[in-house]
This record gives structure tokens, C-alpha cells and sequence, in this order.
């Protein structure tokens, strides 16, 4: 099976009972949805951050899934982290309307500047909707059009690079 | 009279300063409406001052602009475009899906009512499903999603199947570069999708639906649950449709940042809580779709046309329109041009005049070098096919498509090797790893189009290039794998030269072209 989504999970931290009751509260709350998998897993990043792999015996014993299930899904989609997010985050547009407006040079100097940090995590995303007004992309979740390294860097400011 | 001023709320306005600007304005002390786009987005944030003779525009507005905008010192300056209603680029258009964006509160029911809103809705509730469905078949509509299948024979396969229990779900995983229509109308004018499925639901007998929408639009999906609360507590939506009786529940789902989502098996698969994964067709959805029932499953702007199709009659829709391509199509313009957003118009109008006349070429001023028409599957053209009119079967011929109605524009400092490579790069990343052709021929297809590049044994992997064309296009499951050749081949034929390669040797890569350029990303045969 070819790994989707932002990397190998982290070594298992030591089991965290509240966090397994939180996530067994979510995962009831939204058991009786229809396909309620996606709703969970949304659910659980919103409020945690991430997915831990903990998480997955958890989920899948409250929808009657197998953890094989469970795994597969949180796998297959990007925003299903499976790691805790950085302080910040920058997520730049790199399909073909922001490659037209220049895309690739803001990319690059996102990647010069907080290359390596650990307070600052660089993504790559393919389309926004904002397609006329690019370079598009978002920081910290926010969305910016008209991006250039300089536009970048101004409100970035004070950012640990 | 205090003053009211129109900020829009829209993703697009935001991300250059909207929020601040109508924040600024609301500390003025004027009244502040928030609309959707006009999709005039090289203005925006475009802010509109409601006068005697009109809601006057001012372009590129920042919150420092408020005071001297307040006290008329923009008046006289490029920045006043006049009364927006009566803005040539806007009047030149025929906007009859795009009719209430930009102009209402997209969350006013009131205001939605007031401007035509839910005649269709009403219409459909006095007709037979048959009627309803032979409105829609009548109006020619197809499948905006891009593979443009007749709405109404979708609709009739589903309609006439029994079942316990039949879904309407819309596809707005709007994952295509250059595509920002189905985001716009949701931001903008959610009632009319909301309307849509609900004439749907009672033509086909459904009494659930789903819109799948992506989590790259936040805004959407607020502003889209937010209309589905208002429609739940007016009694659109629920236990008796508008009084009628018919139940009809309607909920969001926001996807997980899977490409592939876009193609609807592999969007009712993710709609079920499983990984998106295409599935083999038939049993087409339309008779066995989401959790195993018939289904319609059509995209935005699709269901989106449906209330004016109803409220005018079929015979208004299928007037409008060229050759089998009728009513209107909402293209998107995008990239590096000049004047970006919405354009509106009947089918057929040629590519020239929407990248020319209405985009004014390139925003960097440097001559245009290509368009890529209908997302990153479809084909780029040259300048020298500009006067292709847009209509499915004409794009179709010329081994292009229209697909979404997206024209991403390039100027010459584009390079179309790359950007073949980056199809096949960007379909290794985003395949959904059912089918091999998919699979393992995009990530092959990078290769080959590397050592083309480097000029290793070039005439032998322009050869291999072509059959990997061909494979994927013949065997792969979906429109990802088979169409993700188009832009490819296109490239390769019309700009050798940016893949080291003489021009007469190119053109035995692109003697085959794929036999059927009607299925893609968004929307597939029911």
C-alpha cells in the first residue's frame, strides 16, 4: 500500500486516557451519521490536531470496523494528519493557474526561508478556487492571493524562520 | 440617509483584503452588506456604494482607501468603475446561473425570493416526476462537471429504478486548477443549489441528498451550511417540502483533500466513510450509486441551472446555446491574465473572444503562449486555435475539451515540457491506485518525459511515450489516467521544441489521439 498523507506516524506516545475518551466521545457522537468515518476523523484533527495512531483502535471499535479499515481511510486522504502540526503553517498552491502567475519562485522562498524549522511547517496544496488572483495559498489556514516573496514574507513577520 | 456600502464576502475577495476593508468601513460608521463576487476578481475587493443611480464600484479597495473613498476623493480616479450593473464586461455577458452573485447576501431568502428565486422549486412541486424530468431532458442540459451527459436521461434511469431509498448528491470537489465557479455560486447563491437538488429530489423520487464538498473551500462550506439551516427552518428542506408532503433532508460533507474525489464512483465511495477509490462501471450509479442505491449524482452548476430550467420551461434553456451544447456555460478565467473572474455566456461563443476580449491576454503583458481549457486534464492550445467555439462536440474534434469551463492562461515564458511532466506528476500523486495504467504509468510517464528532456535516446522514448499514452488512455479505470495524456500530447505537438525534440519527429506521438474526450474529472456517465 503506498503511504498517502504527511508522512509515517511518530513512535506511539504512552496511552493517553483522556484523549482516548475524547476521541470515543466523538466517534459516538457521529457513529449514527451515514458513512461516518470521514466525519470522525475531521472531527478528531479538528480538536486534536492530529490523528494519533492511539486514535485508530478507538474509532474503529465504536463504528464496528476493523483497525485494517480505519487505517486504510486515515491513510488515503492528505488532510487526515497523522503527526502534531507546527506553530505555524504555510500551504502554497502549486498547480497550473498559480505556475502561470509564478508560483514556483514564492514556493521557493518559502522553502529558503523556514526550510528546516521546526516552528514553521511548509505544505504544498493543488488549487484553492482562487485561480485569478494567484499566487495563491494559506497561512495559518487563512487564504492570501496575489502571493510573492516579498507580499509572503510581510505577513509572515515574525515567524521563527 | 446613512450610507450603505457592499463588500463582498466571496474566498477570492477575502484573500486580497475584503474582511479588513468592510471592517474599516463598519468603523466609519456605514452600513456594510456583505454580497458575493461579481467575478470581476482583477478588482476585487471591489466595494459598491448604493447611490440614486445605482451601487457604484470602486476597485482594489484597502482599508487606508475608506475615508477618501467615503468623501468622493475616488470619484474621479480609474479606481470609480461606474454604476456595476452597467459595467460593459458584465453587460456583455448573459448571466442566467450567475444571475444573484454578487448582487444579494448570498444567506438572504427574502432577498433570493425577491430575485426569482424558488419559481422552479414551486413549478416542480405541481408536476408528475415524469413531467419534471421531461422538462430537464427537453432543456438539453448536460453534466457541467465536464464529461456533459444529458441531465435528463441521467435523471429518467433513476426515476424509473425502484428502490427503498434513492439519493441526490452533488459533486463539489471543484479540484481542478483554473475552476472556481462551483465555489463562487455556493459563496455567492447557495439557494439556488440548495433549490436544485430539491427539484432533483422530487423528479426522481429521492428523499436524501449530500453535497461533497471540498475542505480546500472553509468559506463555502460555512456559507453552504448556513443556507441549509435558513432552508431547514423556512421549510425548504425536511418533512414537507414547501408544504408539498415530500420529504427532502439535505446535509454537507467536506472531503479530505483527495483529487481523485472529483470522480463520482470515487466520490460516493468517500461519501460511504471509505478511501476514494474508483469503481468499475457498470453498475453505473444512477442505478446503484451511494450505499448501493440509485442515485443522481451531477455536478454544481448542473443543479444549479435546474431552478431556471423549471421556472422558464425547458424550450427557454435549450434556446439559448450552439449545436448539441445548450444553455449557457459559466467559464472561468484564470491564470496569468489580465482580467480574471466569471464569464457567463451562451455555448459556442469562440475562445478568443473570452481570452482576449473579455480576459485582455496576459496580466504579466507578455504575449500569450498557451490556454489549458478545462482543467488539468484537458488539452493546451495555441494562439492559432483561439477560434474554436466552445461546444462540446467542436473542443472534441480539435482533441480538446471545455470540460468545467476553465481557460488557465499562460504567456511565453511558460515551458510545455514541464508542464506535461507536471501532468503526469501531479496524476502519481493524486492516482487513486486502483488501476495500473493510472498507477504506474503516470509515475513511468514522468520518466520517459525526463530523458526526452535530457535527450537521452529520444526518438525510442518519444515511442515509448506514445504507448503510454495510449495505454493509459484505452485502460485506465477513470478520466484520471485517461485523459491525463491530453495535456501531455497536446503539449508535445505543439511546442516540441520545449522538449528538446524537432518538430516533424513529435508528430508520431501524437497521431492517436483519445477517441472520446467526453468523460472527466467531476462528472462521468450515470
Amino acid at each position: 500500500m503506498p503511504q498517502r498523507g504527511p508522512g509515517p506516524a511518530p513512535a506511539p506516545a504512552p496511552a493517553d486516557a483522556e484523549r482516548a475518551a475524547s476521541v470515543r466521545a466523538i466517534t459516538e457522537q457521529l457513529a449514527g451519521v451515514r458513512g461516518p468515518l470521514l466525519p470522525v476523523l475531521h472531527e478528531v484533527v479538528a480538536t486534536h490536531g492530529y490523528v494519533h495512531d492511539d486514535d485508530v483502535p478507538v474509532v474503529a471499535d465504536v463504528l464496528n470496523l476493523s483497525r485494517a479499515d480505519v487505517l486504510g481511510v486515515l491513510s488515503f486522504y492528505h488532510d487526515f494528519r497523522r503527526t502534531p502540526p507546527a506553530a505555524h503553517r504555510v500551504s502554497l498552491c502549486r498547480a497550473e493557474a498559480c505556475q502561470a502567475r509564478g508560483a514556483e519562485a514564492t514556493v521557493a522562498a518559502a522553502s529558503d526561508r523556514f526550510g528546516g524549522s521546526t516552528a514553521v511547517e511548509v505544505g504544498e496544496v493543488f488549487c484553492l478556487g482562487n485561480c485569478a488572483l494567484g499566487p495563491s495559498g494559506t497561512l495559518d489556514g487563512a487564504l492570501h492571493g496575489r502571493l510573492t516573496p516579498e507580499r509572503l514574507d510581510a505577513l509572515t513577520e515574525g515567524w521563527e524562520a | 440617509m446613512s450610507t450603505t456600502v457592499w463588500v463582498p464576502c466571496d474566498a477570492a475577495a477575502v484573500s486580497v483584503g475584503a474582511d479588513a476593508v468592510a471592517e474599516a468601513f463598519a468603523a466609519a460608521g456605514v452600513t456594510v452588506r456583505r454580497n458575493g463576487s461579481r467575478g470581476m476578481l482583477w478588482l476585487e475587493p471591489l466595494v459598491e456604494v448604493e447611490t440614486d443611480r445605482g451601487r457604484v464600484g470602486y476597485a482594489n479597495v484597502e482599508p487606508t482607501d475608506v475615508a477618501a473613498l467615503l468623501a468622493g476623493g475616488l470619484d474621479d480616479t480609474d479606481r470609480c468603475v461606474g454604476v456595476v450593473d452597467e459595467h460593459p464586461w458584465l453587460v456583455r455577458q448573459h448571466r442566467v446561473t450567475f444571475a444573484r452573485v454578487g448582487v444579494v447576501e448570498p444567506t438572504d431568502l427574502a432577498a433570493y425570493r425577491a430575485h426569482g428565486g424558488l419559481a422552479g422549486l414551486e413549478r416542480a412541486l405541481t408536476l408528475s416526476g415524469e413531467q419534471v424530468v421531461a422538462e430537464v431532458t427537453e432543456s438539453g442540459l448536460r453534466g457541467r462537471g465536464g464529461a456533459g451527459f444529458p441531465a435528463g436521461i441521467k435523471w429518467d434511469t433513476v426515476r424509473t429504478a425502484s428502490a427503498d431509498l434513492k439519493f441526490v448528491c452533488c459533486n463539489a470537489d471543484e479540484g481542478d486548477s483554473g475552476t472556481f465557479a462551483d465555489r463562487m455560486l455556493i459563496e455567492g447563491d447557495p439557494f439556488t443549489l440548495i433549490e436544485g437538488m430539491a427539484i432533483a429530489a422530487v423528479a426522481v423520487g429521492a428523499t436524501e441528498g449530500f453535497v461533497y464538498l471540498r475542505s480546500e473551500y472553509p468559506h463555502a462550506v460555512r456559507t453552504l451550511r448556513r443556507a441549509i439551516e435558513i432552508a431547514y427552518a423556512h421549510g425548504l428542506l425536511g418533512a414537507s417540502v414547501l408544504g408539498s408532503g415530500r420529504r427532502f433532508d439535505l446535509d454537507v460533507r467536506v472531503g479530505a483533500g483527495a483529487y481523485i474525489c472529483g470522480e463520482e464512483t470515487s466520490m460516493l465511495d468517500s461519501l460511504e466513510g471509505k478511501r476514494g477509490e474508483v469503481r468499475a462501471k457498470p453498475p453505473i450509479p444512477a442505478l446503484q450509486g451511494l450505499f448501493g442505491r440509485p442515485t443522481v449524482v451531477n455536478n454544481v452548476l448542473t443543479l444549479s441551472a435546474v431552478p431556471m430550467v423549471l421556472a422558464d420551461g425547458g424550450a427557454a434553456y435549450a434556446a439559448l446555446g450552439t449545436g448539441r451544447s445548450r444553455g449557457t456555460q459559466v467559464f472561468q478565467l484564470a491564470g496569468n491574465v489580465a482580467r480574471g473572474g466569471i464569464v457567463e455566456a451562451d455555448f459556442g461563443i469562440p475562445l478568443r473572444e473570452l481570452v482576449e476580449d473579455f480576459g485582455g491576454g496576459t496580466a504579466s503583458g507578455r504575449p500569450v503562449k498557451a490556454v489549458q481549457v478545462g482543467g488539468p486534464l484537458g488539452a493546451y492550445l495555441p494562439p492559432s486555435k483561439f477560434d474554436l467555439p466552445t461546444d462540446y462536440e467542436e473542443f472534441a474534434a480539435a482533441d480538446a475539451m471545455v470540460g468545467h469551463g476553465g481557460i488557465v492562461v499562460f504567456d511565453d515564458s511558460m515551458d510545455a515540457g514541464a508542464m506535461a511532466r507536471f501532468a503526469m506528476e501531479f496524476c502519481a500523486k493524486e492516482s487513486c491506485g486502483k488501476c495500473t495504467p493510472c498507477r504506474v504509468g503516470s509515475t513511468r510517464g514522468v520518466e520517459v518525459i525526463d530523458r526526452i528532456r535530457a535527450g537521452t535516446q529520444r526518438d525510442a522514448n518519444l515511442v515509448l511515450l506514445e504507448d503510454l499514452c495510449a495505454t493509459m488512455t484505452k485502460g485506465s479505470l477513470c478520466a484520471m489516467g485517461g485523459l491525463t495524456p491530453m495535456p501531455v500530447r497536446s503539449a508535445l505537438e505543439h511546442w516540441p521544441e520545449d522538449f528538446g525534440v524537432e518538430p516533424a519527429t513529435a508528430n508520431r506521438a501524437t497521431d492517436a489521439m483519445p477517441e472520446s474526450a467526453t468523460s472527466t474529472h467531476g462528472g462521468a456517465r450515470p
